[in-house]
């Protein structure tokens, strides 16, 4: 008898094998993390009833059965590799295996020079990752497959981690997408991350094996990775269990089966993984602390079906859940109301609305306020009257708990928001960005893993006396850190505990970034749903040292401060727009998607129609599809650079073709190089701006998944030159930059400087077309000639020296020409707008985040909100070198810091800096520019930018900083 | 901006302060202790480690600097919070190489965190060959740089030595004993101003080098792991977890490529960038002098470990010519071109299973790292590269998960080769094991 076990990250797979290898017990169940329990018991059920003298050989396998087999001395097997024993034996003349697990993806191609590819250990899971996103949808995973087969369409979703999907996700569900076509996209998802992780440059061709519980699970998600590969893959019979068949295959040390159950048990019983100390010591503590926290209550007052008086209508549409609240004109609380968001909340918000004016016949509405995602639909859909950042809402809120309060931390479904208050007003904000979840459907989906409600699940980690130390990192993380913690034979009640300090941690130091309790003020008000749990409460006061006050409120603070808002503008003896009876009973919506088409955007739009014919479009980058009126960029110095890049046209030339990817910082040395070129007789093409088609045709090629966004592009833009029939590609590796005297050195970051080196290294294309990506160095314009002449006869050998000193001249003057255009202009956007009283964004990023594919319309989102646009560039000549706390090395960061001097120097201009998610070099630049800017007394507002399009956060930073302005 | 004031480690400082170093590579940075006492100051090489130290990184540094700064200064302000040290008679010391890359940052994230941290009396010395930093510089004198090359050369002789006798001993622990004496030995030399010149090493490598090969060993066929990377998550088993330690564990024997490497890289880099954009004549040759004088104790290195029956590196020269037609040697910013060049050789050795570990998201790597690794399995096929990331919360189950994946196909490639290993073993052919043996032994521990 030969048995395998696979222990995965969420089921646990068993094969028992005759003497003939034919299978006689196989089992595919859910562990719920009781990994060892499980393990144990499953042991003890095949031995009773399969071996019977208790003696078989048995390996394990499994990402969670590595530490578990070496404890109990049975021999381990690596489950990738398992499952190529399996499908070398089971499925002979397989090509390339796909296998999806409950959290990792992998790809084995078995023929032409055997490869493994893992997901590395930021590319979150995908099992778990679908279920997450069922359960967003509020579907089953069976469910989801099936509404995912009658989709009509796809949306883009961010492939690079789960994390990243769902705040894609959310704001489709808030907009009113459809379901069908969302799961269509989820599947999608998985599919491109699939390929973009783990292919990297090799086809995946030939005979396709998908094996795993998702792509058993889900035809559509088969059907997906088909049409994506432009193959027909096959699902075996007991495509589950190939990793068990493979260590089962592989098994040949005898064990008896008790013997190790036995050992499993002992293993449970030692504890060894790393600990912290207690949330309450006793009952007393514990006693005290809800005492203290039930003081801070809300006045309220009845509210009868004969209430008359005026009140004050706040609606929070919120990511995951919908909230109203009802107030008087005294301010004290009359209704509430709070459920979660099945996907659309127009529906809920009128079902709410509708209960109102039912029990209240006399409901005299004064003003009504929608803050939150769905904010602007609210507002549309049913006539209110204000709408209002949420950042504003919650402070309003607080401030009426707390009016001296200095800091407030909302810790929501979905999204973090800490702002600190100066002076009456918001000074500071802190969101998390797209990439730490850390909030409460972070707890809930560990809840659920673990077989709990989300409450008890909290409840539990309470008197937990040695809570799990997990870190303080996002969700994909945390995941493998609660598996590794369960292995370690961590209680459900310590993992709790663990998990809600987790939350508090991943809060203060990765989103806050706070070093110390005074940094974030004495007078703290704590908010949001998550922090009626009492473990994360209680932890958040342990871990800062300070006393908080959590209002009995805490989850409806949006919807009160809303209340409150519309209350304060309200006047005396107004009557709200609010639809009546009659409109809101025969209200109706209708949700389609199209894509815009005005212009080269392609915005996917959702419009929704209201009874009346009334439209509201939400996802359009620009007023366009609204007004009917294109924007004119007069005030958006981004759209001027991108004009001015675009003007360069090839003209034909007696030397041929050669083309440029406009990626990286060929975005600021195109003109050099196309004059350069030019010069010498070439036709220079370049590839068009960025698109989310041209990064999906490059993507397979990509050898690193962490890279920026930018850098990854680059293999789009190669792509798309190698279809043109050029003579050469060139895109040059330089070292360094133009020393523009901003500061101590004038590199490029390791990634613009290298990156062709990686073009060279990985994509295909290149070996069809001449590829010139030698090093060049502009910053000694003497050497250039020289060097530059020797580099393009290796290429070129009839082109002469004279010729090339011609052109590089010629390239240097259109290069400071260009520059000189660039600044010129930003000074008049800047006179037009002090003219004018328009705030002015120094929107500081680099030379590549102009492409509107890797700013997401950022600089057009700001000119929508009335101010003006400039570039980093066009204000860092006004700044003299000055000294700085950090090294000052790269040309491009070093315009940041002028730039971020220049605003500190003029009342008028504010600083938006530009962060592409991996970027290493703004984990040093972003403090220091914050550091410029706050010594300064400016805000500091930082937008994190990667695939990712979803505009929700950037637009509640955005609003926040100019209602901080005003 | 309260850090532009930073405290400058002065002259005087010499006598009172006591100087604290990071363990980056535990052999060779137990060397540079000693030669940094005999030169007068008051150092101690840290060895705390634990939860803390990441934890005060995070608390302290930006989360989305690389992990190798976390560690680094995490270590230093759990040192200084440990209650040791007279916080006003402490300094520290950190290096910078001056590059491209964020790392020639951190000296100023460290002096920030120390701010944050409420130690802004404590000075930090620079470590470094640019000339940066040049009021808290390490005093450099000709002396001094000398003995820190003998410290590479012993550390790396001694690493090399220990690591391709401890698989095969057949009394385990025999070379960690040996390497220790020896490392206490030349400690001695040191204190003494002893043993660091051309002459004397030439004459102690020899005894050394023979004393390991006396140690009784079974030299049956192993998996050979070569380990390459970012240069503190490479050595510092706080950064990788004892990434050594656990290749050890499962019965492989590993070679982590010198640190000599890299100097050698460092001094070469400025010749060639003068090369590619231009500079004056001794700029363009300045390296050839320094690589030269090297080279004189390199050979001697390499014939040590050949005359012994261990494998040696290849000289400097003869590595910068692997990178042709796989990267060019302009790639200068982190361990650039010298960390493919370094794998290139490994696989070249018969070292084809590689680590090549770099902390989460570093720049530098996307390039010379992974960006590599398909243009050196197109050209060796055998290469078998896993590129593990490590980062404060990336688990190890994880990292080793997919070490152990590198690791069972490279064990698979061993079992196959294992009839046309019999002549490998050398010294010891009474003791060969039978293949079938072999087999077993390679299946058993996968």
């Amino acid at each position: 008898m030969r048995i395998g076990l696979d222990v995965g990250s969420t089921t646990i797979k068993c094969v028992v094998l005759d003497g003939a290898d034919n299978i006689v017990y196989s089992t595919y169940e859910r562990h719920f993390s009781h990994i060892l329990e499980k393990s144990e018991e499953l042991l003890r059920r095949v031995a009773g009833q399969y071996v019977p003298d208790r003696r078989a050989e048995l390996a394990i396998s499994g990402s969670a059965g590595m530490g578990m087999a070496e404890s109990v001395g049975v021999p381990f097997v690596q489950e990738v590799f398992a499952t190529r024993v399996a499908a070398n034996r089971l499925a002979p003349g397989t090509d390339v295996v796909i296998e999806l697990g409950g959290e990792d993806a992998k790809i084995l191609f078995l023929t032409g020079g055997m490869e493994v590819r893992m997901n590395g250990s930021c590319a979150g899971g995908t099992g778990a990752f679908i279920d997450q996103m069922a359960s967003l949808l509020k579907m089953t995973a069976d469910e989801m497959d099936v509404a995912a087969q009658t989709a009509e369409k796809t949306y883009t979703i961010a492939s690079r981690c789960g994390v990243f999907a769902k705040s894609d996700i959310q704001p489709l569900i808030n907009q009113g997408a459809k379901a069908t076509d969302i799961a269509a996209s989820i599947y999608q998802a998985v599919v491109n991350q699939t390929i973009a992780g783990l292919a990297q440059g090799r086809p995946i061709k030939g005979n396709i094996l998908y094996l795993g519980g998702p792509l058993t699970f889900s035809k559509c998600l088969r059907e997906s990775f088909d049409k994506t590969l432009g193959v027909t893959g096959t699902c075996p019979e007991d495509s589950l269990l190939f990793v068990a068949l493979g260590a089962a295959f592989y098994s040949d040390q005898s064990f008896d089966l008790e013997e190790v159950a036995d050992r499993l048990r002992e293993r449970g019983a030692s504890e060894t993984y790393r600990s912290q100390p207690p949330l309450f010591r006793n009952q007393e503590e514990y006693e005290a602390f809800q005492t203290r926290h039930a003081r801070a209550k809300v006045a309220r007052a009845p509210f009868g079906p004969d209430y008359a008086a005026p009140v004050h209508i706040g609606i929070d549409s919120g990511s995951t859940t919908v909230k109203v609240a009802v107030i008087d004109q005294e301010a004290r609380l009359l209704f509430t109301d709070y459920r979660p968001n099945l996907g659309n909340p127009v529906p809920l918000i009128r079902e709410v609305l509708q209960r109102l004016y039912d029990e209240h016949p006399a409901l005299h509405v004064a003003s009504v306020t929608t803050t939150g995602y769905g904010e602007d639909l609210a507002k549309n859909a049913f006539h209110a009257d204000y709408g209002v950042v949420e950042t504003v809402a919650h402070f309003t809120a607080a401030r009426h708990f707390l009016p001296n309060v200095d800091f407030i931390i909302d810790i929501g479904g979905q999204d973090m928001k800490c702002f600190k208050i100066e002076d009456g007003a918001i000074s500071n904000i802190f969101l998390n960005e797209a990439c730490s979840s850390g909030c409460g459907s972070f707890l809930q989906t560990f809840a659920q893993a673990l077989g709990h409600d989300v409450r008890e699940f909290a409840k539990l980690g309470l008197f937990a006396d040695r809570p799990v130390d997990l870190g303080s990192r996002c969700t994909v993380f945390m995941n493998s850190s609660v598996k590794q913690a369960q292995k370690d034979g961590a209680s459900v009640e310590n993992i709790s505990a663990g998990l809600s300090i987790s939350v508090v941690k991943n809060a203060i130091y990765k989103v806050i970034r706070a070093a110390s309790p005074e940094e974030l003020g004495r007078n703290v008000v704590v908010q949001g749903g998550t922090f009626y749990n009492e473990a994360v409460l209680r932890a958040f006061e342990k871990e800062m040292g300070v006393e908080v006050i959590r209002p009995d409120i805490a989850g409806l603070m949006g919807a009160f401060g809303a209340a409150l808002y519309g209350r304060s503008k309200a006047a005396s003896d107004q009557a709200s727009a609010l639809l009546g009876r009659e409109a809101l009973a025969n209200f109706s919506q209708e949700t389609e998607s199209r894509v815009c088409g005005l212009c080269g955007n392609n915005c996917q739009l959702t419009v929704n129609t209201f009874a009346g014919g009334e439209t509201f479009i939400s996802g359009n980058r620009c007023d366009r599809p609204v007004t009917g009126k294109a924007d004119s960029g007069e005030r958006n110095l981004y759209a001027y650079k991108r004009k001015l890049i675009l003007g360069y046209k090839p003209v034909p030339g007696r030397r041929g073709k050669i083309g440029i990817p406009l990626c990286l910082n060929m975005w600021e040395l195109l003109p050099f190089w196309h004059t350069f070129f030019t010069k010498l007789g070439f036709a220079v093409y370049h590839s068009p701006l960025s698109s989310r088609d041209l990064y999906l045709k490059g993507q397979a090629t990509i050898p690193s998944d962490t890279a920026c966004f930018p850098a990854k592009l680059a293999h789009g833009h190669i792509q798309f030159l190698s279809k043109l029939g050029l003579d050469a590609i060139f895109y040059p590796c330089m070292t360094y930059n133009i020393d523009e005297g901003l500061g101590d050195n004038h590199y490029n970051c390791p990634v613009v400087a290298y990156y062709p080196e990686v073009i060279a290294g990985n994509c295909p294309e290149i070996k069809n077309t001449r590829f010139i990506y030698d090093y060049v160095g502009l910053h000694r314009p003497k050497d250039f000639t020289r060097k530059i002449t020797d580099i393009l006869r290796r290429h070129f050998p009839d082109v002469s020296k004279s010729e090339v000193r011609e052109a590089g001249d010629a390239a240097y003057a259109e290069y400071a020409h260009h520059m000189a255009q660039i600044r010129r202009e930003g000074a008049r956007i800047m006179d037009q707008a002090r003219a004018e009283g328009r705030h002015i964004v120094v929107l500081a990023g680099r030379p590549y985040h102009v492409d509107p594919e890797v700013n997401h319309g950022i600089d057009t989102l700001i000119t929508r909100f009335g101010a003006a646009v400039v570039t980093e560039d066009s204000v860092s000549g006004l700044v003299d070198k000055f000294p700085t706390t950090v090294l000052n090395q790269w040309t491009y960061h070093s315009r940041l810091y002028a730039a971020a001097k220049y605003c500190v120097e003029h009342r008028d201009c504010d600083l938006v800096q530009l962060v592409s998610f991996g970027c290493g070099v703004d984990a040093i630049t972003t403090d220091e520019t914050q550091a410029i800017l706050q010594a300064g007394g400016k805000l500091y507002t930082e937008l994190k930018i990667d695939e990712i399009t979803n505009l929700g956060a950037v637009r509640i930073r955005l609003r926040s900083l100019f209602a901080a302005l005003d | 901006m309260e850090t532009i004031n930073y405290p400058k480690f002065t002259p005087e400082m010499k006598k009172t302060h006591k100087i604290l170093i990071p363990n980056m590579a535990p052999v060779q940075f137990r060397i540079l202790a000693a030669v940094m006492e005999q030169a007068g100051y008051t150092c101690e090489l840290l060895e705390n480690c634990g939860s803390q130290v990441s934890e005060l990184g995070l608390k302290y540094v930006h989360n989305d600097t690389c992990y190798p700064a976390l560690l680094v200064i995490g270590q230093f302000l759990d040192a200084l919070a440990s209650g040791k040290y007279d916080l006003d008679h402490t300094a520290l010391i950190i290096t910078q190489t001056g590059g491209g890359c964020r790392a020639s940052n951190y000296i100023h994230l460290l002096r920030k965190a120390l701010v944050k941290a409420g130690y802004p009396q404590v000075p930090v010395v620079s470590l470094n060959f640019s000339g940066l930093e040049k009021d808290s510089g390490f005093p450099m004198t000709l002396d001094l740089l000398r003995k820190l090359l003998a410290v590479i050369y012993y550390g790396d002789l001694l690493v090399a030595l220990r690591a391709q006798t401890e698989p095969y001993e057949i009394r385990r622990g025999d070379a960690a004993r040996l390497q220790e004496k020896w490392l206490d030995a030349i400690c001695g030399w040191i204190h003494e101003n002893k043993g660091w010149t051309n002459r004397e090493m030439k004459s102690a490598m020899p005894v050394i080098a023979r004393e390991f090969a006396a140690v009784p060993v079974r030299r049956v066929p192993k998996v050979k792991v070569g380990v390459v990377g970012e240069i503190y998550v490479k050595y510092s088993p706080l950064g990788n977890n004892e990434l050594e330690d656990f290749l050890r564990s499962q019965d492989c024997e590993v070679n982590l490529p010198g640190l000599m490497g890299f100097v050698q890289y460092c001094a070469y880099n400025p010749s060639e960038t003068a090369r590619l954009y231009g500079g004056t004549f001794l700029e363009k040759h300045m390296s050839d002098f320094i690589l030269k004088y090297i080279e004189g104790m390199e050979r001697v290195v390499i014939q040590m470990l050949k005359d012994n029956g261990y494998h040696a590196p290849l000289p400097f020269k003869e590595l910068i010519r692997l990178t042709d037609g796989v990267i060019s040697t302009g790639d200068k910013m982190g361990e650039g071109w010298l960390l493919t060049a370094e794998m290139i050789e490994l696989v070249r050795a018969g070292y084809e299973n590689i680590v090549c570990a770099q902390p989460f998201g570093c720049l530098p790597n996307h390039i010379c790292g992974k960006g590599m690794i398909n243009k050196i399995r197109e050209l060796y096929p055998q290469a078998n590269i896993t590129p593990i990331d490590y980062d404060p919360s990336a688990t190890r189950v994880n990292q080793e998960n997919r070490i152990k994946l590198m690791l069972a196909v490279a064990r698979e490639r061993l079992a196959e080769r294992a009839p046309e290993a019999e002549e490998a073993p050398r010294r010891t052919a009474a003791e060969r094991p039978s293949p079938e043996r072999l087999g077993r032994r390679a299946k058993a521990v996968v």
